[in-house]
């Protein structure tokens, strides 16, 4: 497989990186090629279980990907682990798809980046698309010969914003996006009426940022991604973002930003994005951290 | 959380998830998914109520209660999303297990009872959206002991 293949119904939409998106159609041509592995991800732990793509693996967030003790994700062991579980070398071609217009998809992705394996794509459409389109599903699940995987240690550095960092930005005028829901931004809501466990001590946003509801990136009714025109309209038109810029996304825990993250760093190409996966649940529960409401 | 803390079917549903392991989890989660019914029209229709919509609930969770002969609630939900499986999972498990069920018994159900069935793996904003069905349906419980404590009160 030419693991920088582009195919002529993505080009079409003018991203600056098509190569990361794959079709349905293009998938189903490609299940069993054995250069290329599909992860499942989805933030419904029931979906993978109740049927998936034929030859798909299921990556999960809380016991693949995140340190079983410390609010951090897995180490390069971990990592280089989990590759070999799976089946992956270095050279292997990962799709990512799953559940709510691949927001988890994306986020395994961005976690894949964090160790660098760049060969990795989208199904552009995840999960919803390919049911919609009545695609082979199966409850089999495909083990694969363990591989020796070698990993860079994570970079967190690149991709990834942490609290001071996000501090010294935002006192910077930095571009941040909160792609949270528009109550979430205001401070209207924290969490759920009656409900004790807020998550979060004080509602809010970050002072500057600006509010982009993370799905409105994609096409509710098939869950793929809007081209390029419609989402240069929301990011660049509405909150007047631009290619050069420096840009720091959140959410609440760094999930839903690794959807725009992704957007912003593949579809419209921008150079310079990172993710605070802290997020609300680290800025609005620290001490003295400036907040804004409204 | 002990089972006292429970009513008594929903006190069952707990024990039976008491020691399986992830996959088997799945695959009870699943058969209850399997059993979802919608809300009929007579009770509900699109574009259902906001009032209705389970706060935070990514699966687009709708809640509705109809009041049975003998005091108790009826419960019916509806998932828009056609992927929700976890919450058709769980509006089959409260439906099964509140549903003509002493209204202090729903109100009194200890919330915990959701982690104890679909474990500890739930993504904060699945327990959440989760939670917040049972919050509707406890809510529901409590407005009408409370009513009923003002009419008792008056007469």
């Amino acid at each position: 497989m030419a693991s920088t293949q582009i195919l002529p119904d993505i080009q079409a939409r003018g991203y600056a990186r098509p190569e990361v998106l794959v079709t349905t159609d293009w998938l189903v041509d490609h299940l069993g090629d054995p250069d290329l592995r599909i992860i499942e991800s989805n933030e419904d732990l029931l979906l993978y279980p109740s049927g998936h793509i034929p030859g798909a693996v299921q990556v999960d967030w809380t016991a693949d990907l995140n340190d079983p003790v410390r609010r951090d994700y897995l180490d390069r062991a971990g990592f280089e682990r989990l590759m070999s579980r799976i089946g992956v070398t270095r050279e292997t071609t990962v799709v990512f798809y799953g559940d709510k217009n691949n927001w988890w998809a994306t986020y395994a992705f961005w976690v894949f980046q964090l160790f660098g394996h760049t060969q990795a794509r989208v199904l552009d459409g995840g999960r919803l698309k390919w049911e919609q389109e009545k695609r082979p599903m199966t409850r089999d699940v495909p083990a694969f010969a363990a591989t020796q995987y070698t990993a860079p240690e994570r970079d967190d550095q690149t991709l990834r914003a942490f609290r001071d960092q996000v501090l010294a930005h935002m006192r910077a005028g930095g571009k941040l996006v909160d792609v949270r829901s528009p109550q979430e931004f205001s401070g209207e809501r924290t969490h759920m009426a009656e409900y004790p466990q807020e998550g979060v001590l004080r509602g809010g946003h970050i002072p500057g940022a600006k509010s982009v509801p993370w799905a409105r990136a994609a096409n509710p009714e098939n869950g793929t991604f809007k081209d390029a025109a419609a989402l240069r309209a929301i990011y660049e038109g509405e909150i007047g973002l631009s290619t050069g810029d420096d840009v720091v996304a959140y959410c609440r825990i760094g999930e839903r930003s690794s959807h725009t993250w992704f957007v912003l760093t593949y579809l419209l190409g921008y150079p310079k994005v990172r993710n605070y996966d802290g997020s609300w649940t680290e800025w609005g529960n620290s001490v003295g951290l400036p907040i804004e409401r409204g | 959380m002990s089972a006292a803390s429970l009513p008594p079917r929903l006190a069952d549903v707990v024990a039976d998830f008491e020691f399986v392991d992830r996959g088997l989890r799945a695959e009870m989660l699943i058969e209850y998914a399997d059993r979802f019914v919608e809300v009929a029209e007579s009770v509900a229709s699109r574009p259902y109520p906001e009032a209705n919509r389970t706060p935070r609930c990514e699966s687009e969770a709708f809640v509705f209660v109809t009041d049975r002969p003998d005091g108790t609630l009826q419960l019916h939900f509806a998932v828009e999303n056609p992927q929700g499986l976890s919450a058709k999972a769980w509006a089959v498990i409260l439906d099964e297990t509140l549903s003509g069920e002493a209204l202090d018994r729903v109100a009194a159900a200890d919330p915990q009872a959701l982690y104890a069935i679909f474990g500890r793996d739930l993504s904060m904003g699945k327990g959440q959206g989760l939670m917040g069905m049972l919050d509707m349906v406890q809510h529901a419980a409590r407005q009408r002991l409370a009513a009923r404590a003002g009419g008792a009160e008056r007469s």
